[in-house]
């Protein structure tokens, strides 16, 4: 027998298939039916946001390839478009390009690459690109187009291809969200109109189902935590039945929040980054009961409308604490003693 | 207990489920392999220290004859596995990837290979302290891998009581299957080694962890069990790394070996079906641990067995017995895929503990492309004892060692559940092997300095 050419490798020698680049795809893949439900209600508006944003967001991180800072090609490894991409979704559909486009820039380089690349952020990038923007840009941020059907495709929901900074005021055919009808109007819509996406909003707060459909097939493929989701819907569905019980004149029935605005989305796609929430099981469920009771305080007492974002952002920052004090009993330890976070 | 109320059988918090690929070999007879024409036996095939010669270079001996002595108290003895000359007694090569002080026997090609001295002993005469010195004189180890000698496992320390004793038939790793047959075909063997166990232990009550994957198992023991011993089967959900000796204890008792103890400071003995069913053996023929049944299986080699091999048989003949290597194969491993050891060296012999002999082919090679921590919790929910391997992994990197040991570092039991798992490829076990190894040392310099001081 001749000795054949042996290998040296340690111990394990199997291997789960999932990688990293192959969990964002499937993210990716996941938000497919919910971009195309974009562009089915706000038209070549929304396909063009998408571009721009994920363009913005591959652009830096290309950017960082080229100088040489980066340890590997890390264009291809999906992060990046994924940022981009959940970005855009939050964005409204009139929003110009060269906005989006900035967004996807700020969410690369100031939501990730400065805390040192893929997993080194504490922020949920793409949301740190849409608070920039929302600071940056307010009214832009809060101007609505309405949705539509496939009959409008070809209509741009606003002013896509103005200079940048060059105009100080807005002009896009605006329409109110559910959630600001709501707080500023006092008027309450549908319930089976949010569920089927019939309301305008940004990108991906549409249409519930079709967000929910996603979130199974992530769920089920393990390429995101189903504990936190269902740990937002029972938190925010907890709180705002409590202060509906209390006041039913002044405060919305329960189901109307979860269903409304960027509840979904941010609860299946935004908070599950893996990233930026607890690396244990009590951990998630602690992150997301206390998003969704802060996404219902920020909603009902707030200055704002909709408050998802900065719920996640915030529950973002305590993820190191909330990892600390729910690390699970080591085997055979009979005290419990918080496993303190490491000092980087 | 959970059991019989759980129907799906018990198990342990977290670990992994990869897939057993037992179809291999699963239903393959034991077959006895040939003599070889030389075996090569290291003194060191067990934990503890190296064994003492106690024949030289020229000498005769027969199979089963000792010939070496333990080196000491964890030690173990060694037989002749077959009859034939003392040839050489040097460093050889040794599948750890060292070289090993080994005996090396030529088969004398005119003897029968009958076993020396065969005799069956009365047991139940014997005290529980002469079983144990025939046990230890049998040159017992564990036979499920760690190959821990026996003698000392069931040499309860002073002022320790065993109340249960387990034994293991979990066989948790992937692709072997030798526990498994033994457990089908020699079921006498088993019963008779549980019941001398029992004598020298004096335990409560006996039971068998099998996993569910091995039904016909389960249920031929659970059928032939006498009553009078005292002895439930147990069933166990399909799930790595079961067989280690901490999960093995949380499975079938629910109860917890304290960080840092053994199994002996809650009560419990736990020992490998197959060392079991070798006590059982030695009883009615005197035959010393001198031959084990090894899986020898996988995609890369031709026929998949398992067999029984006399000990020290060199791996090259073990491989051409199964029809060679296929073209493609790139790895060849002693053990199971999960904690198995690469060979470099097709001449390296089979050892106590050798449980399996995997040949894994390119497919198999997977790409290790080491991508950075995304946090997933995939690694914190299957590592079985609650570490945060993601953190110590972090940590590893910036070779902040000592930190490590905050984070309970040595409690690793080095499964690999958490590099099985992890998306990024990053080599968790790997690092852990590393860092435990270099806190191990400097514990002793330490406690070295101190002492001298």
């Amino acid at each position: 027998m001749t000795a054949p050419k042996l290998l040296l490798t340690t111990s394990p020698f199997l291997k789960h298939e999932d990688s990293t680049p192959f969990v964002m795809t499937r993210v990716i893949l996941a938000l497919l039916p919910v971009s195309l439900a974009a562009v089915y209600y706000f038209g070549m508006s929304a396909l063009l946001v998408i571009v721009a944003t994920v363009l913005g967001a591959m652009f830096t991180e290309y950017m960082t390839v080229l100088s040489g800072h980066a340890r590997r090609n890390t264009l291809w490894d999906g992060s990046a478009a994924l940022t981009g991409l959940l970005l855009a979704l939050t964005l409204p559909p009139g929003i110009p390009l060269w906005m989006a486009f900035l967004g996807g820039v700020v969410s690369i380089a100031i939501g990730k690459l400065i805390f040192g690349g893929l997993g080194g952020n504490v922020f949920n990038p793409s949301l740190v690109g849409r608070a920039f923007l929302q600071a940056a840009f307010p009214v832009t941020l809060t101007t609505w187009a309405s949705q539509s059907n496939l009959d409008d495709l070809l209509r741009m929901r606003g002013d896509h291809f103005s200079i940048p900074f060059m105009k100080s005021h807005f002009d896009g055919i605006s329409s109110a969200t559910p959630l600001s009808q709501m707080k500023f109007e006092g008027k309450i819509a549908q319930l089976s109109d949010l569920f089927m996406g019939n309301i305008s909003g940004s990108l991906g707060e549409t249409s519930a189902l079709i967000i929910l459909l996603g979130g199974v097939y992530l769920f089920y493929k393990k390429a995101a935590n189903w504990r936190i989701p269902l740990a937002v819907f029972i938190g925010a569905y907890a709180f705002a039945g409590a202060l509906h019980f209390a006041n039913p004149e002044k405060f919305v029935a329960p189901m109307y929040h979860l269903f409304s605005g960027g509840l979904m989305l941010g609860a299946i796609f935004m908070a599950t980054d893996p990233v930026t929430s607890p690396v244990t099981q009590r951990g998630c469920w602690i992150f997301g009961l206390g998003i969704g009771v802060l996404v219902i305080i920020i909603r009902t007492f707030g200055g704002l409308p909709e408050g998802v974002m900065y719920a996640i952002l915030f529950m973002n920052a305590l993820t190191p604490v909330i990892n600390r004090y729910t690390h699970p009993r080591i085997y055979g330890e009979q005290k419990r003693k918080p496993v303190k976070e490491a000092k980087s | 207990m959970m059991w019989p109320f759980n129907l799906m059988g018990n198990t342990f918090r977290h670990g992994i489920h990869p897939h057993d690929f037992k179809e291999l070999t699963r239903h393959i007879a034991i077959q006895r392999m040939p003599f070889p024409d030389r075996v090569v036996l290291p003194l060191s095939q067990h934990t503890g220290a190296p064994s003492v010669p106690v024949v030289k270079v020229g000498d005769k001996v027969f199979r089963g004859q000792m010939i070496a002595r333990p080196g000491g108290f964890v030690s173990s003895a060694l037989h002749a596995s077959m009859t034939g000359t003392i040839v050489a007694m040097d460093l050889l090569p040794h599948p750890s990837g060292r070289l090993v002080e080994s005996m090396v026997i030529e088969r004398d090609p005119l003897s029968p290979q009958t076993l020396f001295r065969e005799h069956a002993t009365d047991w139940e005469l014997l005290s529980p302290k002469d079983l144990l010195t025939m046990i230890s004189n049998g040159g017992f180890v564990g036979l499920g891998g760690a190959a821990f000698p026996t003698h000392v496992k069931l040499s309860v320390p002073e002022g320790k009581k065993a109340s249960f004793l387990i034994v293991n038939g979990v066989e948790c790793e992937p692709y072997l299957t030798s526990d498994h047959r033994q457990m089908l075909e020699s079921i006498d063997d088993i019963i008779l080694g549980i019941r001398v166990t029992r004598k020298v232990l004096d335990v409560e009550r006996i039971y068998i962890g099998i996993e569910s994957n091995k039904e016909d198992a389960i249920e031929l023991l659970a059928k032939n069990i006498p009553a009078d011993l005292n002895c439930q089967v147990i069933p166990l959900k399909v799930k790595y790394p079961q067989g280690a000796e901490k999960m093995l204890t949380e499975a079938v008792l629910n109860k917890e070996i304290p960080s840092g103890k053994l199994p002996i400071d809650i009560e419990v003995i736990i020992n490998n079906v197959g060392t079991v069913a070798g006590i059982g053996r030695m009883m009615i023929t005197g035959q010393p641990l001198i031959e084990r049944v090894v899986t020898v299986t996988g995609p890369g080699i031709n026929r998949p067995a398992n067999l029984l091999i006399p000990i020290g048989t060199p791996l090259n003949e073990v491989l051409d017995y199964c029809g060679g290597l296929k073209d493609t194969t790139r790895q060849i491993l002693f053990g199971g895929p999960m904690m198995g050891a690469p060979q470099l060296q097709l001449d390296v012999p089979v050892m106590k503990g050798t449980s399996g002999i995997l040949c894994l082919t390119e497919e198999d090679v997977f790409d290790r492309e080491e991508y950075p921590c995304i946090r997933c919790l995939r690694c914190v929910d299957a590592c079985p004892v609650s570490l945060n391997p993601s953190l110590l992994g972090a940590l590893a990197i910036k070779r902040h060692y000592e930190e490590m040991l905050d984070y309970h570092i040595l409690d690793c039991m080095e499964c690999g559940s958490c590099s099985y798992v992890c998306p990024s490829n990053i080599p968790l076990v790997q690092r852990f092997r590393v860092a435990k190894g270099l806190n191990r040392e400097r514990m002793a310099k330490k406690a070295a300095q101190t002492k001298s001081a």
